[in-house]
């Protein structure tokens, strides 16, 4: 301390004015910052706060709707850890405990989509072992521009290499996820990735640093100048915008001329999936031999959150030295170090005595440790750079930040969008019409077959994968003896909330929810990544708190509580926002993986024969719904009208007879309908099983083939199992009809069409290898 | 009958390859790759995965890890070993196995099911089949096109080196479409494809190969 009120001194003394605007801070949070302290921060401080304060970390324009999240969560008995936590623990029973969460790495995927989507994956992994859970599983939800869009073809490519590269190294299966177009996403793609974990409940740990005298010690990699400012720079602004992306210590790094994106490069991290994986291996072997009091990993704003959120959380202290931090690139000073998102690092908190087993274990793992500070009860967050102090700051001023309520405003287009109804497109005139529409679907690039993407993910590594893309949700087994297991789906859907972001995300939560029970699996909990334009733009707050409102009303209706997420705003491009895109996962428990149901015709695990002559019964009531179809989407480019309504009664009594039936082996197979309807389900189901099937419509053909009502699934009911799935339909009051048979070799919808299955397969697997090769 | 798994930094197929070994009916025995001690195993298994994150070049690293300064004296006494994806670049690189893997003909990771003819029943992992049996079997690699030169080539096909072939399309660009060879005595074997998942309908396309783990376990009680 060079004196009262004043840190650091030297230059910073001077009236010289500090780039707070540059690091992404208002003048009014620079003014509290002072306020805070007294005084005039240093330039640690403020790098300390920016990156603290930035939206992607305070989450400070969407807290005061969040709150709603836990406030109307309904009561679950299966909650361990909810919101706040780095993810949510549920139990699923036997002692064990899952933990799961979905995070967004849009902005750093556009800029440089392999290392950007590489290091999402990373980040999201190591917020699941922080909980002290072994990772075991990925998805990821992927949304890009037009499919024939020249710059699709750089970016997507990129992301899916990336992803390829860091998860199948790291070891962990990618059971699912999504993949859409929508020209909304051409400046701004959604990159959201989504990891689970699994523990014995005994093995959670926490993220506090308590007992002061206890160590605390960086561990992973060294700290680099990669990703300075992601958090505040990147993550937190739009793209297209008039402002200078310059980040600390790099001005000009990106070049003259070499364009926006360019010029935010310095910002992305780079990823070493090798050293995540020693990095799970260590810490996991750290806590099952009981050396760690609190954990933390580092993510967005790197040394500066971890240290404040530890400290806030524990003991109130602690004291830092920065200059033991180990660096790759010696000329980093303190607020790049602080700043720093550096990849394949974690914190932890160690009590003295038990530093040097610690270290042993690192040693054993080739991971660099470093002690770089001790616990305080001071309730200040010192750093020190060799001898200087240059950060005092009470750590729950940084931790916590600012709150904003912005302003929120129905957008001004949404009567006009509500009003313009897809009713009056027009329809396929015959059969031979409708059938060309259920090419036309199953070839559109959102719907067709995503091996060119899925091959390239490791699905099989840990040997536990039971069901993975293209079912409809992943399916794990957890314990070998029990056959527990657990299933996951993730969904979004932009078209449907931009047209009504309440009852949309209602709607995302019912497929997710939906397509975790049609395994088999009962629905426990829920992530979701909250993919939005700018908060200062009213009309995006209102989606976002519509959406919000939804989710959590939704939630209550299932019975399924929010255990954590994540919030990505500013994903525009100069004003031009994406639709409104949340992406909710759901995490469901299944008793036994053995008598999971799948979605292909004729397959029937354990008795294919018999599947083969299963009857199909569709569930759930089927109106005229097809705003934001994807009938309207792929066949007339049209957006309009009003979504399905969302029937959350329904949907939970459907889950609740699907999972009895799976039980009972009354199912061969069961697929939700979702996008594209019923014509896409049975196109699914006959080239997921490679067999045909034969259908009689109730109705109108149109209608019952393409409309999205929710609540729906069709499944194949095994022969001689008829009746007791038939009174199962009246104990859980869901209106079921049978509509067909399983079997041939074609598609065959009576008096409508016709369509081999092998001219299904071409259309539906020719699209993207067509489009990147 | 102790059946040993060795686990190199980045290997990741390591617990698949103890349970196949497990399911067979043996046992399975942890190695690490910095012990310069096999602890009296039967067989040893090298498993797939990413051995220090393929830096320099798949396998070229693990080949110098001190458990393999036991294991090449060994597997020249006549010790079964498999090597499987990354273990079987570790074991070219080791020069247990003759020629290479290279990069994916179509330059991505492939993630496949596919179709193998096993053409040499005679090795320690493969006795379990029938001659020219078919088995499916998932493969996941992003270098795992053989190569070799001409010659290596004409040896490995007069000799019987050649294990395992794919039967349904050649999914990587390897040289005639080879997915598993073995040295002269067919003690040591390398497989591109996991027969480790294979072991289960439930985790994986078929239990085709299980005959891997059963050769060995039933060759040592033999």
């Amino acid at each position: 301390m060079r004196g009262d009120g004043e840190v650091g001194g030297g230059p910073e003394a001077s009236g010289e004015a500090l780039p707070f605007a540059e690091l992404g801070l208002t003048e009014a949070e620079y003014a509290r910052i002072a306020g805070i302290l007294g005084r005039r921060p240093t330039g640690a401080e403020l790098a300390l706060y920016s990156v603290m304060w930035s939206e992607h970390c305070s989450y400070k324009s969407s807290k005061v709707h969040l709150r709603q999240l836990a406030a109307k969560a309904p009561p679950s008995a299966a909650l361990l850890a909810g919101i706040g936590h780095n993810a949510g623990v549920v139990d699923i029973g036997q002692g064990y405990a899952v933990t799961f969460k979905i995070e967004s790495h849009n902005h750093p995927s556009y800029v440089e989509p392999y290392q950007g989507a590489a290091t999402g994956v990373g980040g999201i992994v190591r917020d699941i072992l922080a909980m002290g859970a072994r990772p075991v599983a990925v998805m990821d939800a992927l949304r890009f521009g037009p499919a024939s869009a020249p710059d699709t073809g750089r970016v997507l490519p990129g992301v899916v290499g990336g992803i390829s590269f860091y998860g199948n190294c790291l070891g962990l299966p990618n059971i699912g996820g999504e993949l859409d177009f929508d020209p909304c996403y051409a400046g701004n793609p959604l990159v959201n990735a989504l990891c689970v974990g699994v523990m014995r409940h005994q093995d959670l740990q926490v993220a506090v640093a308590d007992g002061p005298g206890n160590a605390v010690i960086l561990f992973g990699s060294a700290t680099g100048p990669d990703g300075v400012g992601g958090a505040s720079v990147l993550a937190s602004a739009a793209f297209g915008t008039s402002e200078s992306a310059g980040t600390v210590g790099q001005a000009g790094e990106g070049g003259p001329g070499t364009g926006e994106a360019a010029a935010k490069r310095p910002s992305v991290q780079v990823g070493d999936p090798f050293l995540e994986k020693l990095l799970v291996e260590c810490c996991l072997e750290l806590y099952a031999a009981g050396l760690v009091v609190g954990i933390q990993d580092l993510g967005a704003a790197g040394v500066a959150c971890a240290t404040t959120e530890l400290a806030a959380a524990g003991t109130g202290g602690m004291r830092v030295r920065l200059d033991a931090v180990p660096l790759r690139d010696s000329s980093l000073g303190p607020p790049e170090i602080l700043m720093s998102e550096s990849q394949e690092r974690m914190m932890a908190v160690v009590e003295p005595g038990r530093v040097a087993a610690f270290l042993d274990v690192c040693a054993k793992w080739e991971i660099r440790a470093a002690v770089i500070g001790e616990v305080t009860d001071t309730g200040r967050l010192v750093m020190t750079w060799h001898g200087e102090t240059v950060v005092d700051i009470p750590p729950g001023s940084a931790a916590d930040g600012p709150v904003y309520d912005r302003p929120a405003a129905r957008g001004p287009d949404q009567d006009a969008l509500a009003g313009d109804d897809p009713a009056a497109l027009p329809r396929p005139a015959d059969g031979e019409a409708l059938r060309a529409a259920v090419l036309a679907l199953i070839g559109s690039p959102g719907l067709a077959d995503k091996s060119w993407v899925t091959d390239q993910y490791d699905r099989y590594v840990r040997g536990d994968t039971v069901l993975a893309m293209p079912e409809d949700g992943g399916l794990l087994r957890v314990d070998e003896e029990t056959g527990l297991g657990i299933a996951l789906a993730t969904d979004g859907n932009g078209r449907y909330c931009r047209l009504d972001p309440y009852l949309g995300t209602q709607l995302v939560l019912s497929e997710a929810y939906r397509n975790v029970a049609v395994t088999g699996a009962r629905p426990l909990a829920v992530t979701n990544c909250l993919n939005f334009g700018s908060p200062e733009d009213p009309a995006v707050m209102w989606q976002f708190a519509e959406a919000v409102r939804g989710l959590a009303d939704g939630c209550a209706a299932l019975g399924v509580p929010v255990t954590g997420g994540n919030v990505s705003f500013y994903n525009q491009t100069g004003t031009s926002a994406v639709h409104p895109t949340p992406v909710v996962g759901v995490l469901g428990v299944h008793d036994d993986v053995r008598l999971r149901v799948g979605i292909g015709f004729g397959i029937g695990f354990g008795g294919a024969d018999e599947a083969a002559r299963a009857s199909i019964v569709l569930l759930g009531e089927t109106e005229a719904e097809l705003g934001g179809s994807a009938w309207a989407h792929v066949l007339h480019d049209h957006l309009g009208g009003r979504p399905p309504a969302p029937r959350l009664a329904a949907e939970r009594r459907l889950g609740g007879l699907l999972a009895e039936a799976a039980a009972d082996r009354l199912l061969a197979a069961a697929h939700d309908l979702s996008d594209g309807g019923l014509a896409v389900a049975l196109a699914e189901s006959c080239l997921r099983g490679g067999v045909g099937c034969s259908v009689r419509l109730p109705g109108d053909p149109f209608t019952w083939l393409f409309s999205e009502s929710a609540a729906r699934a069709i499944v194949a009911v095994r022969p001689g199992a008829e009746e007791a799935f038939g009174s199962l339909l009246a104990r859980h009051d869901v209106p079921g009809q049978a509509i067909g048979v399983v079997g041939g070799d074609d598609l065959v919808v009576a008096g409508c069409f016709s369509i081999p299955v092998a001219e299904l397969a071409a259309a539906h697997r020719a699209t993207l290898p067509a489009l990147f090769g | 009958m102790r059946i040993g798994v060795i686990t190199f930094p980045g290997s990741l197929d390591d617990r698949d390859a103890a349970r196949a070994v497990r399911l067979a009916g043996a046992e399975p025995v942890a190695l690490w790759h910095g012990d310069r001690d096999l602890r009296g195993v039967d067989a040893v298994i090298l498993p797939g995965g990413f051995s220090y994150g393929d830096y320099l070049r798949c396998g070229a690293i693990a080949r110098f890890a001190p458990v393999m300064g036991e294991l090449v004296p060994a597997a020249g006494s006549g010790l079964p070993v498999l090597g499987i994806c990354n273990g079987f670049q570790i074991l070219c690189e080791a020069h247990l196995l003759p020629g290479a893997l290279t990069r994916n003909a179509g330059l991505r990771f492939v993630t496949r099911d596919v179709r193998l003819r096993v053409e040499n029943t005679a090795t320690a992992w493969t006795r379990a089949y029938r001659p020219g049996a078919r088995i499916t079997v998932p493969l996941k690699s992003g270098e795992g096109a053989y190569v070799a030169d001409a010659a290596t080539l004409a040896g490995l096909q007069s000799g019987g080196q050649v294990v395992l072939r794919y039967d349904d399309g050649n999914p990587n660009g390897s040289l005639g479409e080879i997915a598993g060879v073995c040295n002269a005595e067919g003690n040591v074997v390398g497989v591109m494809p996991h027969p480790e998942h294979a072991v289960s309908e439930l985790t994986g396309p078929s239990a085709d190969g299980l005959g891997f783990f059963a050769s060995a376990f039933g060759l040592v009680r033999s």
